[in-house]
């Protein structure tokens, strides 16, 4: 298996909005630490180590 | 400072050949008498080589240093005759705590499985195990153990070193066909040589302190992220013989090593760290620093290089002393079969290639976890910090958690000794790897599987009476479970996922070398030739 690289997240615009939602009160520091637990919670949710390294190359 | 142990002093004396002046030239060298000089000296000597020993001081170990022994070098000095008092003495010890703050959010047990002669750890000062190996290197006649003689130059040569060494009495010159350099992390032997001494160097400082005290604190590992006590840093707190205990601060890269270390500093911290009313009293500090590192090659010529002389770790996870122990398990039967002309020098070789491999595998997990106490920089100390919060609530954040990953034996899945397996086989004993204990009944007596391999190769044969084999110097030891001894709780079997007439070749350093569903003379005979540098038969 692959990363999925195709659209794949039920309703994009509701998403994106919760997300900054939850951030929209924080200091750039406090949203930085929320990120870094948001990293590691959706890492742990695919877990497959070739998975993660393709997703961490993409991303640099 | 120290009040629970008086330091022994050992007596120099003159060395014959340096009173005649006559250039001797010896057999086996080592250079250090610490953990790793004492236990290759052992080691050779039980295979039947004449060693010199050599130190520049005349005490043991001054303060704790190393503390935790891991299972594996335990068994080593046990198979040396040497465990007994140190399992007597040290703390045994299983179960480990991680905080955040004031908060547990992690804990883990080293869950040791039942069926080994030998605990998962022991926590034992420094001194008391050298002092436990120098008494039983001066009751070895072959061994000649000098004091203040402290290694000034060295000659390499294709055959031999010359070395000139500095006592009491001035400078004199001694030979030696092969030199083991067990002097530490700052070894002149390798300055000597011009070896390249590699790694990451951390910019950070710990303070560690042994205390006195009567406490009721569990025995077990306590490790602190940023505690209230000592904001911004980590600290650990671990328990020792003699209700000493060792307290471990991390103090940052700023900290001055020389104020950090004076009793007056020290003690408030410890008690910011116990509470006020805890009664102790400091018996020994020190402020380190440290590296990741290793040398590029184990074998210089003649000259080999076993512990931290050869690779230098961080504390975290005890893999110093615990590593150096298996260096000079993996060495001694190879020096002495290549001494003995029993072997090509080509199995010294394998000396570098399979230490080399466990050394990195150790750098790893140290690198790693160091990098998780002391993170290089904002956005590290913030994934650190995210792991830390979440392992609060969250479980799947705990394996994430690294505050030292306790040392294990690294197999050589990767050697060229090792005959690789042709049959089909479940669980760990690859070849490679370093054998499970196992309890047994010899002659109606309760014993243990690892004490029945003596000290060349060993065939383990499970269930059917085997032929002979007759492989000259290299003729192992049969051992035949259900004859030589019973299984009595099959865990032998179990470990070694064994059905009847299956066979295991054993090395003298008590690894797997090869292994078959059925007993064959000739694919025995060619496995051993591979395991001895492909010239023995």
């Amino acid at each position: 298996m692959s990363l999925t690289l195709t659209p794949n997240i039920e309703d994009p615009d509701g998403f994106y909005e919760m997300l900054t939602e939850a951030q929209r009160d924080m200091s750039a520091e406090e949203a930085d630490d929320m990120n870094a637990r948001l990293v590691l919670i959706l890492a742990n949710q695919i877990g497959q180590a070739s998975l993660l390294r393709e997703a961490v190359e993409l991303a640099l | 400072m120290l009040n629970t142990y008086s330091f022994p002093e050992f007596e120099y004396v003159q060395s014959a050949e340096q009173k005649t002046g006559e250039v001797l030239r010896h057999t086996v060298v080592i250079v250090g008498a610490g953990p790793m000089g004492l236990t290759a000296a052992l080691d050779f000597a039980a295979r039947g080589l004449k060693v010199v020993l050599l130190d520049d001081n005349n005490t043991v170990s001054v303060g704790s240093r190393a503390v935790c022994y891991a299972k594996r070098p335990l068994e080593i000095w046990d198979r040396l005759g040497v465990a007994q008092p140190m399992l007597e003495k040290g703390i045994k010890w299983q179960f480990g705590r991680v905080f955040l703050r004031d908060q547990e959010v992690y804990n883990f047990n080293l869950l040791p499985e039942d069926g080994h002669k030998i605990p998962a750890f022991i926590n034992l000062q420094q001194y008391y195990l050298e002092e436990y190996l120098v008494d039983a290197c001066e009751q070895n006649d072959l061994i000649d153990l000098r004091w203040k003689h402290k290694v000034v130059s060295l000659q390499s040569y294709d055959d031999h070193v010359e070395l000139a060494v500095e006592t009491p009495d001035g400078i004199f010159r001694l030979q030696t066909d092969w030199l083991v350099a067990c002097d530490g992390a700052n070894s002149d032997v390798r300055k000597m040589v011009g070896a390249k001494f590699t790694g990451h160097f951390f910019q950070d400082q710990f303070l560690i302190a042994d205390i006195v005290m009567k406490a009721d604190f569990p025995t077990e590992r306590w490790f602190w992220f940023d505690p209230e006590f000592h904001r911004g840093q980590s600290a650990l707190l671990h328990k020792q013989s003699d209700d000493v205990w060792r307290l471990d601060f991390q103090l940052g890269w700023d900290s001055d090593p020389e104020e950090e270390k004076r009793p007056e500093n020290i003690i408030p911290r410890v008690k910011a760290m116990l509470g006020e009313d805890v009664e102790f009293e400091l018996e020994w500090g020190s402020v380190y620093q440290f590296a990741c590192r290793r040398i590029d090659r184990f074998r210089y010529g003649r000259v080999l290089f076993a512990g931290d002389s050869a690779h230098q770790v961080s504390p975290f996870g005890a893999r110093g002393a615990n590593t150096g122990v298996q260096d000079v398990d993996n060495l001694g039967w190879k020096l002495a079969a290549v001494v003995r002309g029993e072997a090509p020098v080509a199995l010294i070789d394998t000396y570098h290639s399979e230490r080399a491999f466990a050394a990195d595998d150790n750098l790893l997990n140290s690198t790693r976890s160091t990098d998780f106490i002391t993170p290089k920089n904002a956005a590290s100390m913030r994934y650190r910090n995210a792991v830390l919060n979440l392992s609060k609530t969250q479980e799947f954040a705990r394996p994430l958690v690294n505050s030292g990953r306790l040392s294990t034996p690294t197999p050589y899945t990767e050697s060229t000794l090792n005959t690789p397996d042709t049959d089909i086989w479940k669980g760990s004993m690859r070849p490679g790897t370093c054998v499970a204990d196992a309890p047994i009944r010899v002659d109606g007596k309760s014993d243990w599987l690892l004490n029945q391999f003596g000290e060349g190769f060993a065939l383990l044969v499970f269930g059917l009476e085997p032929t002979p084999v007759e492989a000259g110097v290299f003729t192992p030891t049969t051992v035949v479970v259900g004859q030589h001894f019973d299984d009595i709780e099959g865990l032998a079997a179990k470990r070694f996922d064994a059905t009847e007439g299956a066979v295991y070749l054993i090395r003298p350093d008590q690894h797997v070398a090869a292994r078959w569903r059925t007993f064959d003379r000739d694919r025995i005979m060619a496995a051993i030739s591979q395991a001895t540098g492909g010239q023995s038969q």
